[in-house]
């Protein structure tokens, strides 16, 4: 490898100096610094959440300078970006995991889509058609600039997206998880796109979970954790261990976050075999694999697993098959098999599924908590399709009390509430169901510290009253805290299994991390 | 505030009350507003008892269909078909009973399947298919109007047999007769009707305190009775004066009575509220949204021939110009009825009374003599404002 100056010897061409960012009384980033050397690869990972998204937001301007504490300084200079376009213009482009790109537009229409060359307002076609086979050519695509997004692959997107980047004269390029939807050789032949930057002098910033890639390419990792920095390591001053940069990604204290319980687990109520779901829309694309998950009564399960293993298309689809087509398997409830064909079926099987996206799956905001709460049991309200109001009002009001859901009444509008709120009327619907088994997705997302104890103590009553429970989420330290076992699950697949006492952050991610290494 | 348990608190105030419950208020009070106007402008023709039962049977089959396409708003979709399918109806029910002869109780049970199955086909493609509501029916539109200028060549079937007429023209037998010249049984059943309501009224209110449950002030709700009893018992006067009430009235009535207890009571109600409200939050509680879309298609066709029917005894005739433009008032009846454009909110009252805004003001328009063209913009004008209105009260 080229070895030029050493690093420390240039000015940073970055510096975010004690960087802080609210939203409300959530602090999403604490006094965070980071500096990135010109011509670096510059690795910043952490747990989701732990702030890496929005420190790139604050440094793209996405939000715009006076929302957030300290300052930033590019190229020498201190920097106030207003916008995204403020940053741009200074050459800092942000590459997204959820690509940008119009899938029935051309490659050449989306690299050129806000600044074509154009002469007085008509774009000339033929320069953008020679400008895009140049960029294409520096990331090492073939495909015609005229062939349309929607017919090449994730891949090869991910490069157009490069190229587009290239094409505004970019001089810190910035890659939020470039590998997550990749292959192998995808993967491999992007990194070695981003060492060829390096060598022409293009800075870069890659956030990544794959630790195996960042070790390959980076020249320096940035590690933060809960919204702080913990440290940045020179992988030219020694070899990195993985295994350091996972303990200083995850350790932190559990204490006290947790309410305590005392697991009474009884026998197998609810067990899933061979569990498959294809891809609606790619219907080759194997979303969930083969999954088999066994459950007992009075037991807190979790499924553990980094953004887009297939957790919650899992969970859909054996809600009544909510996600995906081709949908195989079994489900047993006390040993017998359940027929789980629509959601309407899954619910009189006796299941539950708490989604992920209480606003948009699981509220209707403009009702209030009465109507909310009753929704999925109309029929417990009701006798000959009549819904009895005074019972209706009265469930509300008990489950308003037993959740301690704070509102002036049951009449109120649940789109007014706070997300912890919405998240115990969410949870209302679904007891007054009466589950034998409860699926619940990311619960405390998005939900203040109180709320989120509140929310633990109804899921441990739950186990505790004999249900089988499955809580699906990002923050491991959840999951550490509140299951008795948790499934790892990856790419599809469920890649490994602990338990209750052996149960840390660090198994966990290794159970992930050695499937990466081997891919 | 923040103590559970305080649900059961004593009646909030009839300022605050009014303040909070304004929406449902404002169209009655917009519409008491419009009529008191016209009949000063008009020098007292709007509420005489003939020009009152004129307005009746003019708007009839405007409410009918209205509570039909209440509920497709409400689902979050639109029928521009309505106009059309109604228009067909009328033509085909002119071919059965004028040209083939056949009983008018079989026609109309025809009528009303053939309008269901109109419904279904295209409920069909906006359910099952995902195709939007607007452009499957803007199809229907054009099909259902072409097909009747099919059926009909260009020339009007009529006259209909007389029985058939009195769907529309006909009034309630009279078994009392009266030297006075006000029809009594039509008086009394319109007496009985406020009654009714009044007596559930109480009953419901009486239900819900006895269950500790928040209601209105109850100085606010005895007035608000006691307007019932005087509004309807004047309307039933007024009519009674003229000729009795008329039968087509009687559906009406007895569909907006239906239609309110299944939007406000059943289960499958608060399930179509629901889809509008949020499709998908609706599908994961277990509701089935497409069938019910699919149903609501159903309904409404039923209701565009049940007011194609009306149209058509009313008019005696069935003309390839018949129910042109129908859709229209419908849809605009339903908004200005304060129904959202998105979905997930609209009343039956409120549809209703939306409809009888738009025919008092065609009426009082007409008796003033001003043109079919102003009409028209003055129409969109309040629509527009209406909805305006509407919008901002939700943002404040």
């Amino acid at each position: 490898m080229l070895d030029p100056v050493p690093l420390a010897e240039k000015p940073p061409i970055l510096e975010m100096r004690a960087i802080s960012k609210s939203f409300g009384a959530v602090k999403a980033l604490s006094d965070v610094s980071f500096a990135v050397q010109e011509g670096e690869i510059h690795a910043l990972v952490g747990e989701n959440g732990a702030g890496k998204s929005t420190l790139m937001k604050v440094l793209s301007g996405v939000y715009p300078h006076g929302s957030y504490e300290g300052s930033i300084f590019f190229g020498g200079e201190e920097r106030h970006f207003r916008d995204i376009n403020d940053s741009e213009k200074l050459g800092i482009i942000i590459i997204h995991q959820e690509l940008a790109l119009i899938p029935l537009m051309s490659i050449a229409e989306n690299i050129f889509l806000t600044n074509p060359p154009a002469s007085r307002g008509v774009i000339d076609r033929s320069e953008r058609h020679k400008r895009t086979q140049a960029l294409l050519a520096k990331v090492g695509l073939t495909e015609q600039p005229d062939t349309l997004i929607t017919n090449i692959g994730v891949g090869k997107q991910q490069l157009v997206e490069i190229a587009k980047a290239l094409s505004k004269d970019v001089r810190l390029l910035i890659l939020d998880e470039p590998t997550a939807s990749l292959n192998e050789t995808d993967s491999a032949a992007l990194l070695e796109l981003l060492k060829e930057f390096r060598r022409n002098g293009i800075t870069s910033i890659m956030i990544s979970h794959k630790l195996n890639e960042i070790t390959e390419v980076a020249d320096r990792i940035t590690v933060l954790r809960d919204g702080r920095t913990v440290g940045t390591m020179d992988c030219h001053a020694g070899p990195v261990d993985e295994d350091e940069i996972v303990r200083r990604m995850v350790d932190r204290d559990l204490e006290s976050r947790y309410p305590k319980r005392d697991p009474k687990i009884g026998d197998v109520i609810f067990e899933v075999e061979n569990w498959s779901a294809y891809h609606p829309m790619h219907s080759d694309r194997q979303v969930v694999k083969n999954v088999s998950l066994k459950v007992r009564a009075g037991e807190i399960v979790g499924i553990s697993g980094l953004m887009g293993a297939g957790r919650t298309e899992f969970a859909m689809s054996l809600f009544g098959r909510s996600w995906g087509r081709h949908v195989t398997g079994t489900a047993k409830l006390h040993g017998k098999e359940l027929d789980l064909s629509d959601v309407h079926k899954a619910i009189k099987a006796g299941l539950a599924y708490v989604t992920e996206d209480r606003k948009q799956l699981g509220l209707i905001l403009q009702e209030d908590i009465r109507k909310n709460v009753s929704l999925a049991h109309l029929s417990g309200v009701s006798s000959r399709g009549v819904i009895d109001d005074i019972a209706e009002m009265k469930v509300a009001q008990e489950f308003r009390g037993r959740m301690r859901i704070r509102s002036h009444n049951v009449y109120q509008e649940t789109g007014k509430l706070s997300g912890g709120n919405q998240q115990k009327v969410v949870l209302s619907k679904w007891l007054f169901t009466g589950p034998e088994v409860l699926i619940l997705d990311e619960p405390t997302r998005g939900i203040d510290v109180g709320a989120k104890y509140e929310i633990y103590t109804i899921i441990n009553e739950l186990a505790d009253a004999g249900k089988a429970v499955i809580v699906i989420s990002s923050e491991m330290p959840e999951l550490i805290g509140i299951c008795d076992r948790i499934m790892v699950m990856h790419e599809g697949a469920f890649v490994g299994e602990v338990s209750g006492e052996g149960a840390t952050q660090e198994n966990i991610m290794r159970a992930i991390m050695r499937r990466k290494g081997r891919e | 505030m923040s103590t559970p348990q305080e649900a059961v608190a004593a009646p909030p105030k009839v300022t605050s009350f009014l303040k909070d419950n304004l929406r449902d208020f404002g169209m009655l009070i917009s519409l008491v507003v419009i009529v008191v106007f016209f009949q000063i402008a008009t020098d007292g023709v709007l509420l005489k008892p003939l020009n009152v039962t004129n307005i009746v049977l003019q708007n009839s089959y405007i409410v009918i269909m209205a509570l039909g396409m209440l509920m497709v708003i409400v689902t979050g979709h639109i029928d521009l078909s309505v106009g059309s399918v109604a228009g067909f109806i009328g033509g085909f029910a002119g071919l059965l009973m004028v040209q083939w002869g056949l009983n008018f109780a079989v026609v109309i049970v025809i009528s009303l399947a053939v309008g269901g199955l109109i419904g279904a086909i295209q409920g069909y493609f906006v359910a099952y298919f995902k195709i939007p509501s607007f452009i499957v029916t803007l199809a229907g539109m054009l099909v259902f109007r072409g097909l009747m200028i099919a059926i009909l060549g260009s020339q009007a079937i009529g006259p209909f047999p007389t029985i058939f007429q009195k769907l529309s023209s006909g009034y309630v037998v009279e078994l009392i007769s009266s030297a006075s010249g006000l029809y009594i049984t039509s008086f009394l059943l319109g007496l009985v009707l406020a009654v009714i309501l009044i007596v559930q009224n109480f009953a419901s209110r009486k239900r819900r305190v006895s269950h500790g449950v928040e209601t209105e002030p109850f100085g606010f709700f005895v007035a608000k009775n006691l307007l019932i009893l005087a509004g309807v018992g004047y309307i039933a006067f007024l009519i009674s004066s003229h000729r009795g009430m008329p039968n087509v009235l009687i559906i009406m009535a007895v569909l907006i009575a239906a239609y309110s207890f299944l939007t406000t009571r059943t289960v499958i109600g608060r399930q179509i509220y629901a889809v509008g409200g949020n499709a998908r939050a609706a599908e994961l509680s277990g509701i089935k949204t497409t069938r019910l879309v699919f149903l609501t298609f159903v309904n409404m066709g039923v209701l565009a021939a049940l007011g194609g029917l009306v149209v058509a005894a009313r008019l005696n005739s069935a003309t390839p110009k018949a129910g042109t433009g129908f859709e229209l008032d419908v849809i605009a009846a339903c908004f200005i009825g304060g129904a959202s454009a998105y979905g997930g909110v609209g009343k039956v009252t409120g549809a209703v009374i939306g409809a009888f805004l738009m025919g008092v003001m065609n009426n009082g328009m007409s008796i003033l003599g001003i043109g079919i063209d102003y009409q028209q913009v003055i129409k969109g004008l309040v629509l527009l404002g209406a909805v305006c209105v509407d919008v901002y009260n939700q943002r404040r």
